[in-house]
């Protein structure tokens, strides 16, 4: 097949480089230069894209053999992730830019691009694994062999057709380590780089100091269920649904339990907070329903609202079609907090992914 | 050791990329080796540094006689940028040290990075000097009216224009220039980086400064020349030894100096009939290009002033980058503008000052021509180009 392995300047995308083209496929090597102003190096484990991590990327396709170029999806990663991430934080939601980036640029701007240049499909150093468990032996989309490192649930976005044009050999690592070790084997110059966290486009880790700047400061009151005005904040996107600290509340709450947020209204500008209790959910909605194989209700799942959280079982309760505004009601046989409109649900049936779709306001 | 594949049809390669750097010639390989030889330092006193010194000499003398110019008049740079550097930078700080009034540079607006942003870092720099940007018609010629009202106060110590512009070889009338200039007591610099061996160079009359780097020539990276008449007054560069009247200190180094010489023979002697052979291959590129896409349009029109070693084209609805990428794969290799460090083409500012929108720059391709091409690069090139037009332009349509 031949290849366009997605190289960041990591260690894990020059890993899964190497073992594409170990595997005998035509690989050619692509950094994503997604900002047009770049910073020339690094200078911690936040941040991406500088022109450091461009030239450790070409250093590890020179390495592998294979031909390596800069692509420019800087427009593309602006318009459909950054400022998705800002509309959405205003709007009182809580997105997930990597399931964005992975939605919207490497499984779609980066693989029309690739498709149209002829290649076959497009090689990342995610961690989950690619099986043909699908409908009709379909290609399917499931965890990583490595747990911790699972990165399914930000990929299922992606859809089953694409699932069908990418490759990711890190799936099958049981351990980051293993991969380290590769890579030093390989020489591939990055085995000693550190894993990269937080948001990529806010280089300095502050999310909501970036999120302030860029949408403004918007005073409003914090209140509680009954309307009581609690104190003041700078801007509801500030604020996520579970938020516990940095409320600023000088008044403890009357039973003294701690107080959470639980509902933002850009609207009026109100922050509510509330006990532990009131997160609770035994129910998800959700629209922009993506399957990967047909859904009806009565169907066992196991469903994960967060990167790094548990699959809770339950049940489809409710499912309409399949394509951009499906909604899909979703049941709980436990009950699970911190809910946000904005984030993603994805369903497995056991490590397989099943759908993925986008959390409404609860019921 | 690092393996490049060459992926190609059959390993055959078109290298449409001189403008970027061309192929060493073996004269300047073997003037190099030959001289690299020597130990000894050019100012060392002793027999070893005399014969260094005697190699450099024997470098520096024929490259001031092939430009015309005295051996006293060269500063030997690392290259065409440095030698930019020194020209624009080092001329406003001496022009306005011997006479407060010169506080301006011009430059071009289609200037090579090593002038422009040099100009623009002494209008930024906390200095009292600005520059001013000349800007130019859409052969990418200067506009009389313009440089005269930019001169017109005096205050301009030097005016820069690049004799072959880097992207679309435009050539500038440096005679038109000089007589604008010379009124003011303003300098003439021009950046030849492009222009030697392919135009005539400009007589030391319309011109006070020269720039050339080496490796467009056939020679190593690594190696430039600044020609400044003696009566310039460019402030000292780079302190140390005091080497190159003071202007830029440094041990000079006679292997690389002498196959800039070696080079520059070459060149010189064989442009005539290289630039009426290279004329003949880019015209050959014209008619099968325009052959294979009617749509494609030339930058510079056939009857514009040009050097005739780059044919500048752009591709309307093409991705410049997919174009780039599937020309390489198909055995090309070739640019579409600038490219910054990191390796992403930006747009680019040649294009735009001669009133070529982002958007139509966005299917740019330079194809650039040099002692190497044949006819057979230009074959490649042709057979290469629908099918990686075709996908170039499905990529150019998924872009929003």
């Amino acid at each position: 097949m031949k290849v366009l392995a997605a190289m960041s300047g990591g260690v894990d995308s020059a890993v899964a480089a190497a073992r594409a083209a170990e595997a005998g496929h035509e690989v050619v090597g692509v950094h994503m230069a997604l900002s047009k102003s770049r910073d020339q190096t690094r200078t911690g484990s936040r941040g991406c894209c500088t022109v450091e991590d461009a030239s450790d990327a070409r250093r590890a396709a020179e390495k592998i053999g294979i031909p390596y170029y800069v692509w420019d999806l800087s427009d593309d990663f602006h318009d459909l992730v950054v400022e998705d991430f800002l509309s959405e934080y205003a709007a009182g939601r809580t997105p997930n830019p990597c399931v964005r980036c992975n939605e919207r640029i490497k499984f779609a701007s980066l693989l029309e691009r690739a498709t149209a240049l002829g290649f076959d499909a497009v090689c990342t150093g995610h961690y989950a694994s690619i099986r043909a468990d699908g409908p009709g032996g379909e290609p399917s989309l499931h965890r990583s062999r490595n747990m911790a490192k699972d990165q399914s649930y930000v990929l299922a976005v992606m859809g089953p057709e694409a699932v069908g044009r990418s490759l990711f050999p890190l799936g099958e690592f049981e351990t980051k380590e293993e991969v380290r070790a590769e890579a030093r084997a390989r020489r591939l110059g990055v085995s000693t780089k550190p894993d990269s966290y937080d948001i990529c486009f806010v280089a300095d880790g502050d999310t909501r100091g970036f999120l302030e700047r860029k949408l403004g400061e918007k005073p409003g009151a914090i209140v509680d269920a009954d309307g009581t005005t609690l104190g003041e904040h700078r801007g509801t996107h500030g604020f996520t649904i579970g938020q516990r600290k940095g409320l600023g509340l000088q008044q403890p709450a009357a039973d003294g339990a701690p107080r959470y947020v639980v509902d933002i209204d850009p609207a009026s500008r109100q922050v509510v907070v509330g006990a532990a209790e009131l997160l609770s959910t035994r129910e998800l909605i959700a629209t922009d329903l993506i399957t990967f194989e047909e859904l009806a209700p009565g169907r066992a799942i196991s469903a994960q609202i967060r990167a790094h959280g548990e699959a809770t079982p339950g049940t489809v309760l409710e499912v309409d079609g399949g394509g951009t505004g499906s909604v899909l009601r979703v049941g709980l046989d436990t009950p699970i907090r911190g809910v946000a409109p904005g984030q993603t649900v994805v369903l497995y049936d056991g490590d397989r992914v099943m759908a993925a779709a986008t959390l409404e306001r609860r019921a | 050791m690092v393996s490049i594949p060459a992926h190609g049809p059959a390993g055959e390669r078109a290298y449409l990329d001189h403008a970027a750097t061309t192929v060493m010639r073996p004269a300047a390989r073997e003037a190099f080796l030959s001289a690299s030889g020597l130990p000894g330092n050019p100012s060392s006193v002793h027999t070893s540094g005399r014969r260094a010194r005697a190699v450099l000499d024997d470098g520096l003398e024929e490259i001031a006689a092939l430009l015309g110019a005295k051996r006293s008049w060269l500063v030997m740079t690392s290259g065409g940028t440095e030698a930019d550097n020194i020209a624009i930078r080092s001329l406003a700080q001496g022009a306005h040290a011997a006479d407060p009034w010169r506080t301006a540079v011009a430059v071009t607006a289609t200037d090579h990075p090593a002038v422009r942003s040099t100009a623009e870092a002494i209008h930024t720099d906390p200095s009292p000097l600005t520059a001013r940007l000349l800007p130019v018609d859409h052969r990418g010629l200067l506009i009389p009216e313009q440089v005269e009202e930019a001169l017109a106060d005096g205050a301009v110590s030097v005016v820069s224009t690049a004799l072959v512009n880097n992207e679309t070889g435009a050539v500038q009338s440096l005679p038109d220039l000089a007589a604008a200039a010379r009124p003011h007591g303003t300098w003439v610099h021009t950046d030849a980086v492009q222009a030697v061996g392919h135009v005539e160079l400009p007589a030391w009359d319309h011109i006070d400064l020269m720039s050339l780097t080496g490796h467009k020539i056939g020679a190593p990276v690594g190696i430039g020349v600044l020609v400044a008449k003696p009566e310039v007054p460019l402030a000292t560069a780079s302190t140390g030894g005091g080497q190159q009247r003071g202007i830029r200190s440094g041990t000079l180094d006679a292997p690389l100096t002498a196959a800039l010489a070696a080079a520059l023979r070459e060149t010189i002697s064989h442009r005539e009939a290289e630039n009426h052979r290279l004329r003949g291959l880019a015209q050959q590129l014209r008619e099968g290009i325009a052959r294979l896409d009617p749509t494609a349009r030339f930058t510079l029109a056939e009857d514009a002033p040009q050097s005739g070693h780059i044919v500048h084209v752009v591709f309307p609805g093409a991705d410049s980058d997919s174009l780039l990428f599937l020309l390489d794969e198909r055995g090309v290799d070739s640019a579409a503008g600038s490219a910054c460090s990191a390796g992403v083409t930006q747009a680019s500012p040649v294009l735009a000052a001669m009133g070529i929108t982002d958007q139509e720059a966005r299917g740019a391709l330079r194809l650039s021509l040099g002692w190497t091409s044949t006819e057979r690069d230009v074959e490649i090139l042709l057979r290469a180009l629908p099918d990686a037009l075709e996908k170039a332009r499905a990529v150019g349509s998924l872009t929003r």
